[in-house]
């Protein structure tokens, strides 16, 4: 028998030296579980092996001789779960990855992507440099070559048809300070079109959460869903959307036998997992849920004690929810009655319970109504502010929720100040620059003031006659800096948008179907492609699903001449010339802006939203202490964060030094303000026609308050008499912010942070303590109501459930009515007769170029391909595996791809995975990528099949349900 | 002294597919080889459930006892290795294995068979601990190290667990206890000879 050909001189690693030093019997259950009993078996089996094979620790390839190896830790790019990858580093090069255990998020865990992030950074396909399109070809230039060229042309458009002509689109691959940044950059271009994915992810969950309780962000902690004894999935298919956060729902599970109902049209992964599936029709999520509602009013299964003392509008809501009896619920969303109350008993008796969403739900023209109608399920039965209940809404990008915090986005100014000329005028004073001068870089003050054009429809910003483009000109320019445009819909409409845009600039780490599309569309020249680096090869905070801030190290240096995102804006704003006052208070050393510096920005100004206390000090030291935070409870329990929760969830009140903990759970009475305790905000007036918004007899714990009150502002800090705990120089600033109105100044507006340091002192919050509201007055439909697909199967249920009229919204007229009646009319069911939904694989991310590029990912998923129910694919001839084409209702549509017939989806309905790209109407585009730099695996673009339908509060797409028609080809 | 073995949960595992990947980047493995898989039966069905599929490092390989220039061996952790520099690429061991372990790189158009590859446990192989041959040849050996299969390490829901037999059998059966049912430990019976007995 063979044996070991080398005994090799024996170093021991901090592990053999922990089981050595501590013996498996000192391994007591806690630290078992944070080892996740993997470790621990590993711990177990250093103890038994002989250690005569032991040496430096180290992975992948062998570093040279003599070279050391650097561990530095970074946050996984792919989903907001907010994975800690570590990196070990040698001589510059990311040698290997190993399990980050010590992280409470992913205790060493990933998924198929998670474990394969170090390819993103030494992949070939990379854009290397950049790239101008001259008389259609690619070609090599320079970095001052390409900045001086696309800022000219940028002026030159500017000076035509106005700053608005300029589209700037971010991403929410950004960091923080990326994405505030390009937000920054933005307001002192002159424009409010700057967005990011947040738009096609969760716009409607942050617009119809914020619009119930104050925030629109998950309440509670994928960690916190340990908690739940009921779990209700609408929407979320987390098994391959956030794999990892599977591990604290499934233990949770099990740990406490707990309910996990999966509601989706398809039987997904996650349903595999599931002790209940229910399958609806897509589109219907609205009905469902209030038929939940009617078994539980009508059961009296609601909280009472909750609705009297922290709800608004129930009233209003029950006559809603009386609409929707078993019978008329089967009818439109096809569940049986008894099973929508066998869910509706779980959910509303078996507590905690938590409702878990992600994109089924908000990727609607009914998204906002969607999940307000889950936010008031959550109200009615008491499940919100307690641990293991709450809106436990699933980002998808590693950032998304950062850079929604951020404000990079059409209808505010960061941390959801909005576009008033109060906010105006408070950024103006942070960022220490005259308001009158943002004044003059827009084209009207009234524009200024005028939410801005959502990504969603650049290309009808471009190809709508110029009068139906409520601003000075059509869209002319497209700055897209780390955003797909496959995963978009309505791509044909995009196509004839690129053949007529005057400028394409596309920054990336890869081309994008920008570049592959822009060629397919004719355009020879006015494209530029900008190599930006990933965010492994950068450094900067970004913010996981729970809210909570991680801090990334730089790994290695960005990959060929590549450059930091941060680097590429500052090099713009140069250009264009106000550099020096939007970099006034920010470090910038050989073009490269400091993010620390830029952090610390973002706490000087970010009160509304708590983002006052995470100094880059802090989440640094949270970084480097990780194993003290507590697997449930996020909270340090030693070390020097003992106290802070992970992270410093936001709202962390008050300035650094005050050292709020973060808030793991958000409104959450039973805790103290200073412990992270929480009540709904008071953000939309103190009563309305004699009713009361306040909360009644509901307040968090040691607040001296002991009942419902309004925000903080100096007047109220005044008429309390807490005004006299102010520091002087807290009230100097105070008063020199309000002037002769210093009443006025508020807890969100006071820089010197005084006005939350009193209320906090006082135990009370500093935005207020009201009620969530069932009615959000305001909003398009405050009662949310079903209204079908604009492309619907069920056309005899669209007289009784029409979508809404048209209107002008965010610039454009949305003619969601019109084309919906001409869909009936015209009988386009009879031709298209299959429900077309979308979601996603494991192995592939958002429009998936950077993923499908990666080889270890792109071998597990070579086609792309349409899910078909066996009785459809048997009507029409269709066998697995075969070509199909699959044509749309809109645009002649159609694309060519393989079937996959499978259960999985229910009669009548089909789904595509919307990460493919490089293909269209059946042609293969590679050709049209710069050599080199193509995805490995190209494939039809869901979304050249998907169409018209725009949610009227956040401007969201329609991808989860139009139609179509499925050929064998 | 270790008996190493591999158990994947199946209640837990989800087909994210972490454990291959994780496996690509550890050993930079090409395209085409793939020491360890994920099987799903039932797929879109109810009952569908998923395992994480590599060599087992089976008591009593039948790999070893069918291969006819004896390059298989089993280490002192009950790891089963072989020596690529002896092998010949007969492809009789992946007739042999009851798991689809082996994988042969194909050279040349006529389907000859490069010399077998497959999870070699992340214990590398016999040339020297830690150099750069064994790399090449075999991947990294973490064993050496003071560390378990990456795979494992990284699976997203820890249902692929690795370690010595025993310890990784009691985790398993903790969870068993605590679901009050039991799906099996899929493949311990011929790999192992045994089922998880009961606690």
């Amino acid at each position: 028998m063979l044996i070991k050909r080398s005994d090799r001189p024996v170093r021991q690693t901090h592990l053999a030296a922990f089981a050595e030093g501590q013996g498996l019997a000192r391994l007591d259950r806690r630290s078992f579980l944070r080892r996740s009993g993997l470790a621990a078996a590993g711990l177990a089996t250093i103890g038994a092996l002989p250690l005569a094979n032991m040496r430096k620790a180290r992975a992948g390839p062998p570093p040279a001789p003599g070279a050391t190896v650097e561990i530095r830790k970074n946050v996984c790019t792919h989903c907001a779960v907010g994975c800690t990858v570590t990196a070990e580093v040698s001589n510059g090069v990311w040698i290997g990855q190993e399990p980050s255990f010590d992280s409470p998020i992913n205790r060493g865990s990933h998924c198929a992507k998670g474990a394969s992030v170090r390819e993103l950074v030494h992949s070939d396909r990379r854009l290397k440099y950049p790239l101008k399109m001259v008389n259609g070809e690619w070609q090599r230039a320079s970095w001052d070559e390409a900045i001086s060229a696309i800022c000219d042309k940028i002026m030159q458009i500017r000076g035509t048809s106005g700053p608005d002509s300029v589209y700037w689109l971010g991403s929410a691959k950004f960091t923080n300070e990326g994405a505030y940044l390009f937000r920054k950059l933005g307001a002192f271009w002159g424009t409010n079109n700057t967005d990011h994915q947040a738009r096609i992810c969760h716009s409607t969950t942050v617009t119809g959460v914020a619009n119930t309780w104050g925030y629109g962000a998950m309440t509670n902690s994928i960690n916190d869903m340990r908690n739940a004894k009921t779990l209700l999935y609408v929407g979320s298919n987390a098994a391959e959307a956030h794999p990892v956060a599977m591990q604290h729902m499934l233990e949770g599970k099990e740990l406490n036998n707990a309910n996990m109902i999966v509601v989706d049209p398809r039987m997904t992964r996650t349903a595999a997992h599931a002790t209940d599936y229910v399958r609806l029709r897509p589109g219907t999520d609205i009905p469902f849920l209030y038929g939940l509602m009617w078994h539980i009013v009508k059961n009296g299964w609601e909280d009472k004690e909750f609705i009297q003392s922290r709800v608004y509008g129930y009233d209003d809501v029950l006559k809603e929810i009386e609409k929707w009896p078993p019978d008329e619920v089967e009818r439109v969303t096809g569940v049986p009655g008894a099973q929508v109350e066998h869910i509706a008993r779980l959910f509303a008796t078996e507590k905690p319970a938590t409702l878990i969403w992600c994109m089924g739900q908000t990727q609607h023209t009914v998204g906002t109504a969607n999940v307000r109608t889950s936010c008031i399920l959550l109200l009615l039965t008491g499940n919100v502010g307690k641990p293991g209940t709450g809106a436990n809404i699933l980002r998808g990008h590693d950032n998304v929720q950062g850079a929604t915090d951020v404000g990079l986005d059409i209808v505010t100014l960061p941390f959801y100040y909005g576009l008033k000329d109060t906010a105006w005028k408070h950024w103006s004073r942070v960022w220490q620059v005259d308001y009158d001068w943002f004044v003059s870089r827009f084209d009207s003050k009234e524009i200024m003031e005028a939410p801005g054009i959502p990504l969603t429809r650049w290309f009808d910003a471009v190809l709508l006659p110029k009068d139906q483009v409520h601003q000075k000109d059509n869209v002319r320019a497209m700055f897209v800096q780390g955003h797909a445009s496959n995963s978009i819909t309505r791509i044909p409409e995009s196509l004839k948008a690129l053949a007529k845009l005057d400028l394409l600039v596309v920054v990336d780490p890869h081309p994008t179907t920008w570049a592959s599309l822009s060629v397919k569309a004719g355009r020879k020249d006015g494209t530029w492609l900008l190599p930006a680096c990933t965010q492994f090869e950068a450094k900067g905070s970004r913010v996981a699903s729970n809210r909570s801030l991680q801090w990334g190290e730089q790994i290695v240096k960005p990959s060929f001449e590549a450059k930091d995102d941060l680097e590429i804006m500052y090099l713009v704003a140069q250009r264009l010339g106000f550099a020096d006052k939007m970099f006034k208070n920010i470090k910038v050393e050989n073009n490269l802006p400091e993010a620390e510096d830029i952090l610390r920005e973002m706490n000087r100004g970010s009160w509304s939203t708590g983002y006052c206390g995470q100094s880059p000090e802090r989440l640094k030291l949270h970084m480097a202490n990780q194993k003290d935070f507590d697997l449930v409870t996020l909270r340090a329990t030693s070390g020097p964060a003992k106290g802070d929760y992970y992270g410093l969830p936001w709202p962390c009140w008050g300035k650094p030094e005050l050292k709020h903990p973060g808030t793991a759970l958000l409104y959450n009475t039973n805790l103290h303000v200073m412990d992270g305790g929480g009540t709904f905000r008071a953000r939309f007036g103190v009563e309305r026609d004699g009713v009361n918004l306040l909360a009644s007899g509901s307040y968090s714990l040691g607040s001296e308050i002991q009942d419902g009150y309004p925000e903080f502002t100096y007047g109220v800090l005044k008429k309390l008499g807490w005004d006299h705990d102010l520091a002087p120089d807290e009230l100097a600033t105070i008063q020199q912010i309000g002037g002769d109105k210093a009443d006025a100044v508020s807890w969100s507006t006071d820089l010197s942070g005084g006005i939350q340091r009193v209320a906090m002192k006082h135990g009370c919050l500093p935005y207020g303590n009201a009620r969530a509201r069932m009615n959000a007055f305001g909003v398009p439909d405050p009662i949310p109501v079903h209204r079908e697909p604009i492309y619907t199967p069920r056309v005899d249920l669209v007289a009784k459930y029409p979508t809404r009229q048209d209107e002008v919204q965010f610039r454009l007229p949305n003619i969601g009515f019109s084309v919906q009646k001409s869909a009936v009319d015209r009988q386009v069911a009879k031709q298209f007769p299959l429900i077309l939904t979308s979601g996603r694989l494991v192995e592939f991310e958002g429009g998936g170029e950077e993923t499908r590029s990666n080889p270890w990912l792109a071998e597990l998923q070579q086609n792309m391909f349409i899910e078909i129910n066996p009785a459809d694919a048997g009507e029409r001839g269709i066998v697995n595996g075969a070509w199909v084409w699959v044509t749309g209702a809109e645009n002649s549509s159609k694309a060519k791809v393989r079937a996959l017939v499978t259960e999985r989806v229910g009669k009548g309905v089909a789904w595509m995975p919307f990460h493919f790209g490089g293909w269209f109407g059946g042609e293969d585009l590679r050709p049209n990528y710069p050599e080199g730099a193509d995805p490995i695996v190209l494939g039809e673009s869901a979304n050249t099949m998907t169409t018209y339908g725009y949610d009227p509060a956040t401007g969201m797409q329609e991808p989860k349900a139009t139609l179509c028609q499925i050929a064998a080809a | 002294m270790a008996r190493m073995k591999f158990l994947c949960d199946a209640e837990r595992c989800i087909e994210c597919n972490a454990c291959v990947t994780a496996c690509k980047n550890e050993h930079e493995v090409p395209w085409g080889i793939n020491r360890r898989r994920v099987v799903t039966i039932n797929d879109g069905l109810p009952g569908e459930r998923s395992v994480s599929m590599a060599c087992m490092h089976c008591t009593d390989a039948p790999c070893m006892a069918v291969c006819p220039v004896n390059c298989i061996y089993t280490t002192d952790d009950g790891v089963v290795l072989h020596d690529k520099d002896q092998c010949i690429g007969c492809g009789y061991c992946f007739y042999a294995c009851p798991f689809g372990a082996p994988q042969y790189p194909r050279l040349g158009n006529f389907g000859s068979r490069g010399k077998m590859d497959k999870c070699t446990y992340c214990a590398g192989g016999p040339e020297p601990t830690g150099s750069k041959e064994e790399y090449e040849k075999y991947g990294a050996n973490r064993l050496a190290e003071g560390k378990l299969p990456l795979c494992a390490e990284m699976c997203a829901t820890k249902s692929l667990l690795a370690g010595d037999g025993e310890v990784i059998e009691q985790i398993f059966r903790e969870r068993v206890d605590q679901r009050g049912y039991s799906s099996g430990a899929w493949g311990w019976k011929t790999a192992y000879g045994e089922e998880v007995s009961k606690s």
